[in-house]
């Protein structure tokens, strides 16, 4: 099949979704490729470079919609674009379903099959074309350091000759993917990094890379279950919100850069940093909004623009911080796409079986055979197995910890005393009618076995092994019995016996040989 | 003065024995309770054959000499990887001697029960002793003998059987004849009535028919008992064997052979309870065989199982600083515990700690990991018990379960429809990193699945666990 990247006509779009180093790969799975002229010059990718990988540089985007069999694209497609496609033909890139029904419905009346790369379900499988995720990771880490091109002092706090300089603190708002990659990046810049998420099961990601968890005092069913969404953020009640904007407002003076990513799926984003925290912010301070596109997580972001409030903070709403790592960004996106045209090419024979069975595939596919396929049924595997409820042991008070120790003690010495009765009664009931030579032999026996108890309970379980060999070779202590009875009586009597010393004498030697051989081997370093 | 020669003998014989077991507490005074115990059971040989009632003593020497030639070379040869099954057909010798004890203290009894006075002044040995007894005294040494015999000989079957499990001779499953647990019950029963009939008769009949019966007894019983529960039957029948050895002593009024057949048993005992209490099964369940019944469905195991090779496995080494293994069954199965030696050398090298875990049922013996890690000379040191390591795996970063199913599976904590709910395991997907050793997609012993496999963190290593970790060394720079 012949695969084609046109280029992307989006104004400020930078991406392409075909690299030179993705091309060589699709070539191994058997497919021929074909690239625009010029797709991937403002991501750093020549025309030169596409030709040496053996890709076929084509003049115009009308001649890669017509010799392609399947068109790879960042951004999902203009009116144009959706002009040229024909039936049959497959489209694969970012195209947001819900929002654009009316694009979905007129790439539908072209008979063309759609994988939006917006749609991959969230399951271990399909991470490896999970392009939302390649591209918030982006917008992460540029995010940062947008933040500090615009604000003016260190990341890390300094001691130096000239002076000390105290450590910028950031705020992250949304621990996704997006908010992660932020953290990381700032913590690695020196900066002290606080991080709240509405889903507390995210504190330990939070944790782990290096930053503070915000707590919230809330009760746990005030909360959504993050599971039951696929790992997204639901909306959350207005009790809970208000605690989080008093939270907010709290840390609002003392932090330097906000960086806010909290999305919703199929929603506004969530207003969570009002007009009054950003008059609150000390001037120099950077908020950087990761949402502008949906409408901004602060009240004064503008989006796709930097603007300057009157006391001095300054409010970055950019929506393209992926398109601004063009080069990277177009890497991490190819290789999303070439997995996915992996995943459509199982037999890695050039040949696109577009297997509607499959739960990832599925999901990703929007329209075929002229008929549109989203929403896609719920995915038969859950994204994040649902989370347990969290049983609280109750904490005890001291009374009744006590209260329960000396139940415990009671009760132990209830039963010890219980057993000893039940077992001395046994014992002097056998008393009254077996004769004194049972009973001193009894005696023995009951205290070995007593003996033995409170000896073995001490071995060491590594010495579990050498244990059962050494009580092997002993019991073979039956040899005095054989022993006893061989010069006594008939010559059945003696065969027997006899028999018993061998056997005896075989364990014996073996047996102690064998635990003296393991004990031998038991070294320290 | 012979016999008070011979009884001080047994007193310190005997407090040699205890001596010996309680030894064991340690590895070091492990090396020096062997040889109290082979003091002990010198002693207590010599003794006897100095002492009354012993004749022949140059046939037994012969017999002790030619028997103890045979141990001595199979000790030699025998792989610690086979220990399981040696220990195993040990226990069917001790029960094939208490039958035979048994049925000669049978038979001496049945030649002085018909003399007349003046011929039993006349006799010797053992008889004499017999000929000394109350009529009182004669029927609890029937009962007495009888115990001897039954435990003898259901000790001498089931040590066959699970020697042959063992082995791989007899098929390892679990398995019953129709009937399942009536026959054994039925064949205890008919025992019982038996004994009732040697009570009262003395018959040589109702011995040896009862002698059928708890033979068959032994080799159903362990029969339905297979896989994982094996260190229990193993513990079971060392117990046993102790009985057996206990109840000849009562018969033969010995109270050497009572104190280190008490000892045994109970020894013994306490193993099969430790080995439960690990498996968080009730002694009955595993005597019964097989895992019971599930209470309800099982939690789905959701996402898949990610393989990766040898490179990956070797990258994420040699990245690690703290690493804990988890050998199982496996491990003994593929002779791999000199290549996971190996493989730990290299990585202490390098200065990462490298610990063991061991779980309490790990393996088909108690305690078999430990020896074979320690035949491939991995330092005790390192190799920590359950208990001991469980806390330590978040602080972790590569958990390696080479060869273990059962005593991983973290359903046991998560699911309480699971069979083996409750039972306690090693937390290893605590770890960072969760590298499983296994040859294919199979499930364990209990024949469950195991969310380990599909949790984010675990990678499976597929193939042969020793070519698996040979492949790794090179890798490990």
């Amino acid at each position: 099949m012949k695969i084609g990247a046109p280029r992307e006509i989006f104004e400020g779009e930078n991406r392409v979704a075909m690299t030179p180093d993705s091309a060589l790969q699709l070539v191994k799975l058997g497919h021929v490729c074909v690239v625009e002229t010029g797709a991937g010059a403002k991501a750093g990718f020549s025309d030169a470079a596409y030709a040496k990988a053996g890709v076929e540089v084509l003049a115009s985007a009308q001649a890669v919609f017509e010799a392609a069999d399947v068109v790879v694209k960042v951004r999902g497609p203009e009116p144009s674009e959706v002009e040229m496609l024909r039936p049959g033909q497959t489209l694969i890139s970012f195209f947001w379903p819900a929002q654009n029904p009316d694009l979905l419905e007129a790439a539908r009346a072209k008979g063309a099959t759609v994988v939006a790369m917006d749609m991959v379900p969230r399951i271990s499988r399909a991470q490896k074309m999970d392009a939302l995720s390649s591209m918030a990771n982006i917008a992460g880490y540029r995010a940062v350091i947008e933040a500090g091109n615009n604000f003016g002092r260190f990341f890390t706090g300094q001691v130096t000759a000239a002076g000390k300089v105290p450590p910028a603190k950031v705020l992250i708002v949304g621990a996704g993917v997006a908010g992660l990659a932020a953290i990381g990046t700032s913590v690695s810049l020196g900066a002290i990094v606080m991080a709240f998420d509405v889903r507390p099961e995210v504190a330990e990601q939070i944790e782990s890379m290096g930053a503070s968890f915000v707590y919230l005092e809330f009760d746990a069913s005030e909360l959504p279950d993050g599971a039951a969404t696929g790992g997204y953020a639901a909306p959350s009640t207005p009790a809970f919100q208000a605690k989080q904007l008093a939270k907010f407002r709290e840390l609002a003076p003392d932090v330097d850069i906000v960086i806010t990513t909290a999305l919703i799926p199929g929603r506004p984003a969530p207003k969570l940093w009002t007009e009054d925290m950003v008059a609150m912010m000390k001037p120099g301070s950077v908020i950087v909004d990761l949402a502008a596109e949906r409408g901004g997580n602060c009240d004064l972001t503008v989006p796709d623009q930097k603007i300057v409030t009157e006391n001095g903070v300054t409010i970055v709403g950019y929506t393209d911080f992926p398109s601004r790592m063009a080069a990277q960004a177009s890497t991490l996106y190819a290789t999303n796409i070439r997995h996915m045209l992996t995943d459509l090419t199982p037999k890695k024979d050039g040949v696109i079986f577009h297997n509607m069975e499959d739960d990832v595939i599925r999901g990703a596919t929007v329209a075929k055979d002229a008929a549109i396929t989203y929403p896609p049924p719920p995915p038969k595997v859950a994204a994040i197995a649902a989370a347990k409820p969290k049983e609280k042991a109750k904490e005890l008070t001291p009374e009744e910890r006590r209260a329960q120790e000396t139940a415990a003690f009671k009760a132990q010495t209830r039963n010890q005393v219980g057993m000893l009765v039940i077992g001395g009664g046994l014992i002097l009931l056998a008393g009254l009618f077996a004769p004194a030579s049972f009973m001193s032999h009894f005696i023995v026996f009951v205290l070995s076995v007593y003996v033995g108890v409170q000896v073995i309970w001490n071995v060491s379980h590594s010495l579990h092994t050498p244990l059962m060999a050494v009580t092997n070779a002993i019991s073979s202590i039956i040899i005095l019995g054989a022993l006893m009875q061989i010069g006594s009586g008939s010559f059945l009597v003696i065969v027997l016996a006899a028999l018993s010393v061998f056997m005896a004498g075989i364990n014996i030697f073996g047996g102690f040989m064998v635990t003296r051989r393991m004990l031998a081997m038991f070294q320290k370093s | 003065m012979e016999f008070g020669f011979t009884t001080a003998a047994y007193v310190v014989a005997a407090v040699l024995f205890i001596q010996s077991l309680g030894g064991l507490s340690g590895q070091e005074s492990a090396k020096r309770a062997v040889w109290y115990g082979i003091a002990g059971m010198a002693l207590a040989v010599a003794a006897t054959l100095y002492g009354p009632g012993a004749g022949l003593w140059g046939l037994s020497a012969a017999l002790i000499i030619g028997g103890g030639a045979i141990g001595w070379v199979v000790a030699q040869r025998v792989q610690m990887t086979e220990m399981p099954q040696l220990v195993a057909a040990m226990h069917s010798l001790v029960g094939l001697a208490a039958v035979f004890i048994g049925f000669n203290t049978h038979i001496e009894l049945v030649r002085v029960a018909g003399m007349d006075e003046a011929a039993r002044q006349a006799l010797e040995g053992f008889a004499a002793v017999i000929a000394h007894k109350s009529p009182v005294e004669i029927s609890i040494l029937r009962v007495e003998t009888f115990l001897g015999v039954f435990i003898g000989a259901v000790t001498f079957t089931g040590s066959v059987i699970a020697f042959g499990k063992l082995a791989g001779k007899v098929d390892g499953k679990a398995k019953k004849l129709p009937g399942g647990h009536l026959l054994n019950a039925g064949a205890a029963l008919i025992s019982v009535v038996l004994l009732v009939v040697y009570l009262q008769t003395g018959s040589t009949l109702a011995l040896l028919v009862m002698t059928v019966a708890a033979l068959f007894i032994g080799y159903h019983l362990i029969m339905g008992i297979g896989g994982a529960d094996m260190p229990v039957v193993v513990s079971m029948l060392n117990s046993y064997s102790g009985w057996a050895a206990a109840a000849i002593g009562f018969s033969l009024s010995n109270d050497l052979l009572i104190v280190v057949g008490a000892l045994v048993g109970s020894s013994g005992a306490i193993l099969s309870y430790i080995m439960c209490k690990a498996m968080n099964r009730s002694f009955v369940s595993v005597i019964l065989g097989g895992f019971g019944g599930t209470t309800g469905p099982a939690m789905e195991v959701t996402g898949e199982q990610i393989a990766i090779d040898a490179d990956g496995v070797a990258a994420a080494l040699n990245d690690a600083d703290s690493i804990i293994i988890i050998p199982g069954y496996g491990m003994a199965v593929a002779q791999a515990q000199q290549s996971v030696s190996e493989l730990t050398r290299k990585l202490r090298a390098k200065g990462k700690t490298v610990r063991f875990a061991i779980h309490p049922v790990a393996g088909r013996l108690p305690g078999h990991m430990n020896v074979l890690l320690a035949e491939a000379k991995v330092p005790y040191d390192i190799v920590l018990e359950m208990d001991e390591i469980n806390e330590d795996f978040p602080n972790t970063d590569v958990a390696i379960v080479i060869g273990s199913n059962d005593i991983v599976n973290p359903a046991a904590q998560e699911d309480p429809n699971s069979p083996i709910a409750g039972m306690p395991v090693l937390e290893c997907w605590k770890a960072k990193q969760v590298f499983v050793s296994k040859r294919g997609q199979g499930t364990g012993y209990s024949g469950i699945e195991n969310p380990l496999f599909y949790k984010e963190n675990t990678r499976m290593f597929y193939g042969d666990a020793k070519k698996s970790i040979d492949g790794l060394l090179p890798m490990i720079e």
